[in-house]
């Protein structure tokens, strides 16, 4: 198993064996959306979310 | 099983502090004051004590020789009388204003007059677990805490901690605050029809709490503006600073989850999904929590920091309980679990 850090927050985050490229994963911490976007070596992005709106 | 009494029992923080002592594991109810409501059942003042406690509230001058003595008085009348309560009790929790602050000077400037016993200041411990944890095992005195000034220091406290900000710098602390607040005895402002519906900022900069963000936080520049908002409970700190430079988002979310992780009532609420992403008062009403939060603009160094609590737990009565189990030596959780309600 390999570790990235969150890009967001710098939590350490282990990917499991099972991992595949394009997947999303929440950051544990943080909880943003993280694309896998290489496994050797280990990398990870911010993927898009939904922003909050209550009145603009 | 320890025996405690609490002094000026039919207020707000009295109520709080005393549905807070029926039921914790560890404590037997003694005695509970008031002369207003002498001879009164408790929970004829407190009704949510219906069938929990059938105390009637006793004379002041009655009180007996207790473990703990809980002094929730107004502000000013505990010390007058410090050296006889002292008598009674082995420990003293002092909710009120009274011995917060350690130096004469500031507790003048921000009281408007001296202080009847300077000499007992020294010998008790601020309030606030998360600043003070280590002094409170086996201290015998303990003073309460400001519910906006803990808010405040609470938002503040990873931000300071880490060594993030200038505490010199000027910083900008708006607090939105409930009516309970202002206390059970009720004036022409808290009519209804007068507070109902408030979005009001009653105190542009000058509180009284604001010695304690100076005294416990170093804030020597810290101004806070208070704006009562239509809640019964709950207090919001909003805190403006300046981060110094070079300090980015990931500082901040290791500060804030190390205040978090090593503080049991601390939660970091940063979220990313959901409706509840930022800390706020509702969420944490009747538990001891205090959520904190943050955002950062990176292009200018603001930072904003957040605080939500119950002003009556974990701005009054629930820290003084939790600096209880201290004192004692128990986890100092106990009798304080309660998780609040969703939705609320």
């Amino acid at each position: 198993m390999s570790t990235v850090n969150c890009p967001e927050c710098d939590a350490e985050i282990t990917l499991e064996a099972s991992t595949e490229v394009g997947e999303i994963l929440v950051c544990p911490d943080c909880g943003v959306d993280l694309e896998v976007t290489s496994l050797n070596p280990a990398a990870v992005e911010l993927a898009p979310m939904e922003q909050e709106d209550w009145g603009e | 099983m320890i025996s405690v009494s609490i002094v000026g029992g039919s207020g707000y923080g009295g109520g709080e502090l005393l549905r807070l002592l029926i039921g914790h594991p560890e404590v037997e109810v003694k005695q509970v004051t008031s002369r207003s409501h002498l001879g009164e059942y408790v929970y004829q003042v407190h009704p949510n004590l219906r069938k929990r406690s059938q105390l009637k509230f006793s004379d002041p001058s009655t009180i007996e020789a207790v473990d703990v003595l809980f002094l929730a008085l107004p502000h000013g009348a505990a010390q007058k009388k410090i050296s006889e309560y002292a008598a009674l009790g082995t420990m003293i929790v002092d909710l009120s204003a009274d011995f917060r602050i350690k130096d004469t000077a500031l507790y003048e400037k921000w009281y408007g007059a001296p202080h009847s016993a300077p000499e007992w200041l020294p010998k008790f411990v601020y309030g606030l677990p998360e600043l003070h944890r280590a002094e409170m095992s086996g201290a015998s005195y303990i003073s309460g805490v400001g519910c906006n000034a803990t808010a405040a220091n609470l938002a503040l406290l990873p931000l300071v901690q880490a060594g993030l900000i200038e505490q010199s710098a000027p910083t900008y602390i708006e607090i939105k605050v409930g009516s309970s607040e202002s206390g059970a005895e009720g004036n022409s402002g808290s009519l209804h029809a007068e507070r109902a519906n408030v979005v009001r900022t009653f105190s542009a900069f000058g509180h009284r709490h604001t010695a304690e963000i100076i005294q416990e936080m170093g804030m020597t520049n810290a101004s806070l503006t208070m704006t009562a908002v239509d809640l019964v409970r709950g207090a919001l700190a909003t805190v403006h600073a300046t981060v110094k430079a070079g300090v980015t988002n990931k500082d901040l979310w290791k500060a804030y989850r190390a205040a978090a992780n090593e503080n049991p009532f601390v939660r970091l609420v940063k979220e990313q999904r959901g409706i509840y992403r930022v800390p706020e008062p509702k969420i944490v009403i009747g538990s001891n929590y205090a959520d904190i939060g943050f955002e950062l603009d990176e292009s200018n160094g603001h930072v904003v920091s957040i605080c939500a609590i119950d002003n009556l737990m974990k701005g009054a009565s629930g820290t003084a309980v939790q600096c209880m189990n201290l004192m004692m030596g128990w986890d100092e959780t106990l009798g304080l679990e309660f998780t609040g309600l969703h939705p609320i």
